[in-house]
């Protein structure tokens, strides 16, 4: 009774202290100017805008926070047209600035997708090496990038005008063949060093190296359950510091595809709005090439070449992970304008959420239609490859075809799941190879077919918008296709090249032992489930059984007897 | 004394254990099991590819009865855990020839 009692009394005492509260309120308020809704303008001398109001009255809808007053000028009665503009160019940048590292900081959190997709897929005696992989891309990649990856994919971009202009970017290695420029790497911006100590720059390559991350984990997941964590440290230096910058230097940096067009004659060049090849596919060839080098997992196939199912251990897993990146998607395309002021945003994240749903969508009923039941892993693997084939077309596209562009990306995606592992005999546990590869490079091709000429103006130095091939450009899709077959030819290239030396030093795949027994223990030392390992110690965790219990008489004097009873 | 095995599927387990203990059951021990029957599993397909299920999950309920309870607890556990369809499972029975209970020291049925 007495604890209720005191609940009433508590009540009570609030209820009044809000009475008093609101009381006193309404009274400042019929102290404040008769027109409440422009505060200045009735107290302070007539122009002048910088005196803010003497009695500081809320602003619950906004409409008075954020006006003339905040713009600084030096004579508030005679505000100069240039101190106005510098406000204005200032804010325009600020709203460019903040939408780039917000859009930025989700594309971070992509690595969380990638590690829950590529662990539920995995066996549980590997989703410790699975998700520390995962883990330590993200420092590994970003510190290559940092050492030199930045300096040769962006180190000759020019000016990025969005971005106030990123002056110290200006150094293109440049060969000249056939009579034309072919800008090959840029030489400025390694270790962000002193050179390059602008906003603007740091912006970029908090963006850009989020995007190099992502291209960075997605072969952790087609080659994961075999793969040596020494060769994946060098590959992680490898990919961030050569492979990524070279090809994203020429699509993103100013490079000899980004001139296509206007060396060659060809559309705009190589067109690729959010990275379907420069990330996406470069992740897949790679993705490729290392799985080929390190083959099949033991036990994937029979001894008569066919497939055997290898189920993933924790499909809920798979499918949080499927969303978190679908959310960070959001980040990743409507981002790459680098523009919070270019409204095109609206349009680009509306494309890039249908092309998603088309694809899982499709990939679900063709499982269902084929095999009877929709399976989830194809769903999310569906969801993805939709994602993946947007990103490219995702700024100029209507919203049909970005649902068209995901619903062939979802049976695109099954075709090339079974094509991979049934005719290729590749072991790509998670489908990386089907997903950022091959939907990568329909991605950049369907760019070529289907933009419809409303967006881009200006594109790459060429004057005019992005125009594809069913909207009267073919030369567009002619780029599109050189961009797409020299992603291939150069990342397959350079990277088998490099998995086949790393064999001959390093060595890729660890031992048949350790990988029948899980890579958990062997190459990360951490269980990811101890508990459910049957082994003295680990099931019972620190807890030591207890000893036999010391004779009463030894009690100290004045200790309770503790009843011994479970 | 009789001990009873019964394998069961395991989303029955919880009907089986309160026919049980109407039965007169008094203490059981359940653990997950794996295993299979004539049928040998059955074959499911992931991303495309056949796999065999070859060792079905099912549940094992091993209870020590009395001699002159032990039918009523067999009956139990047939009314409750069968569904006609293949899977349903086996009851083992077999008799026991002493129970001790640790904290005490007592044999036979007063252990039970």
């Amino acid at each position: 009774m007495s604890m209720r009692r005191r609940l009433f009394v508590s009540f009570g005492i609030g209820v009044v202290l809000m009475l008093g509260v609101t009381g006193l309120r309404s009274i400042a308020r019929a102290q404040a100017p008769a027109v409440p809704v422009e505060p200045a303008a009735t107290t302070a001398p007539p122009p002048a805008p910088v005196a803010a109001a003497p009695v500081a009255v809320p602003d619950p809808t906004g409409d008075n926070t954020g006006t003339a007053s905040d713009v600084v000028v030096k004579d508030a009665k005679a505000p100069q047209l240039d101190e106005v503009m510098t406000t204005v160019g200032h804010s325009k940048i600020a709203i460019n600035l903040m939408w780039t590292l917000l859009t930025g900081f989700l594309v971070m959190f992509m690595q969380a997708g990638f590690a829950l997709v590529e662990t539920g897929f995995c066996r549980a005696k590997n989703a410790a090496h699975t998700m520390a992989m995962n883990f330590m891309i993200y420092p590994i990649g970003m510190l290559g990038y940092w050492i030199c990856g930045f300096a040769l994919q962006m180190g000759g971009v020019g000016a990025v005008a969005v971005l106030g202009g990123t002056p110290p970017l200006n150094s293109e290695f440049v060969v000249t063949l056939f009579g034309h420029p072919f800008g090959l790497f840029g030489t400025k911006g390694f270790f962000l060093s002193a050179d390059v100590y602008d906003v603007g720059v740091f912006a970029l390559f908090l963006f850009q190296m989020v995007f190099m991350d992502t291209t960075c984990t997605i072969p952790t997941g087609a080659m994961a359950e075999r793969w040596k964590w020494s060769s994946f440290l060098v590959y992680g230096f490898f990919i961030s510091m050569f492979t990524y910058p070279l090809f994203a230097n020429w699509v993103w940096g100013g490079g000899w595809l980004a001139q296509l067009g206007v060396n060659f004659g060809l559309g705009h060049g190589h067109v690729d709005f959010a990275g379907s090849s420069v990330v996406h596919m470069v992740g897949g060839v790679a993705a490729l090439a290392g799985a080929m080098v390190l083959g099949p997992r033991i036990g994937k196939y029979t001894k008569e070449g066919k497939p055997v199912a290898i189920p993933g251990h924790h499909i809920p897993m798979a499918l949080l992970g499927t969303f978190i990146l679908a959310f960070g998607w959001f980040g990743f395309n409507p981002g790459s304008t680098l523009a919070g002021g270019d409204l095109r945003i609206a349009v680009v994240a509306t494309n890039t959420m249908l092309a998603g749903t088309g694809g899982a969508i499709a990939a679900m009923v063709y499982m269902m239609t084929r095999f009877g039941k929709p399976d989830p892993s194809m769903m999310a693997n569906g969801m993805l490859a939709g994602l993946v084939a947007i990103t490219a077309p995702c700024a100029f596209v209507t919203a049909p075809v970005a649902m068209l562009i995901g619903t062939v990306a979802g049976v695109l995606v099954c075709w090339a799941v079974f094509f991979v592992e049934g005719t290729l005999k590749i072991d790509d546990p998670v489908g990386a190879i089907s997903v950022h590869g091959v939907n990568g490079a329909w991605g950049v091709l369907s760019l070529g077919l289907f933009a419809d000429g409303v967006y881009g103006d200006g594109w790459n130095g060429v004057p005019g918008k992005v125009t594809g091939l069913f909207y009267g450009a073919p030369k567009q899709f002619l780029a599109q296709c050189v961009g797409t077959l020299t992603c291939f030819v150069f990342v397959f290239a350079s990277m088998w090249v490099f998995f086949k030396l790393v064999d001959v030093i390093l060595g890729n795949r660890v031992s048949a032992e350790v990988e029948l027994a899980g890579l958990d223990l062997p190459e990360v030392g951490a269980l990811a489930y101890p508990e459910f390992v049957l082994s003295p110690g680990s099931s019972v965790g620190a807890f030591e059984p207890p000893k036999p219990l010391p004779a009463p008489a030894a009690a100290p004097a004045g200790a309770t007897a503790r009843v011994e009873s479970f | 004394m009789k001990k009873i095995e019964a394998i069961v599927r395991p989303h029955l387990l919880e009907a089986v254990k309160n026919a049980l203990q109407e039965a007169g059951v008094v203490g059981m021990t359940v653990s997950e099991v794996k295993g299979y029957g004539r049928q040998k599993g059955h074959t499911e397909t992931y991303r495309g590819s056949e796999y065999k299920i070859e060792l079905v999950p099912k549940v094992k309920i091993e209870v020590a009865i009395a001699e002159e309870l032990a039918e009523g607890a067999v009956d139990a556990v047939l009314k409750t855990a069968k569904t006609g369809k293949f899977g349903d499972g086996k009851v083992f029975v077999s008799s026991l020839e002493d129970v001790v209970r640790i904290r005490t020291g007592e044999h036979g049925e007063q252990a039970l």
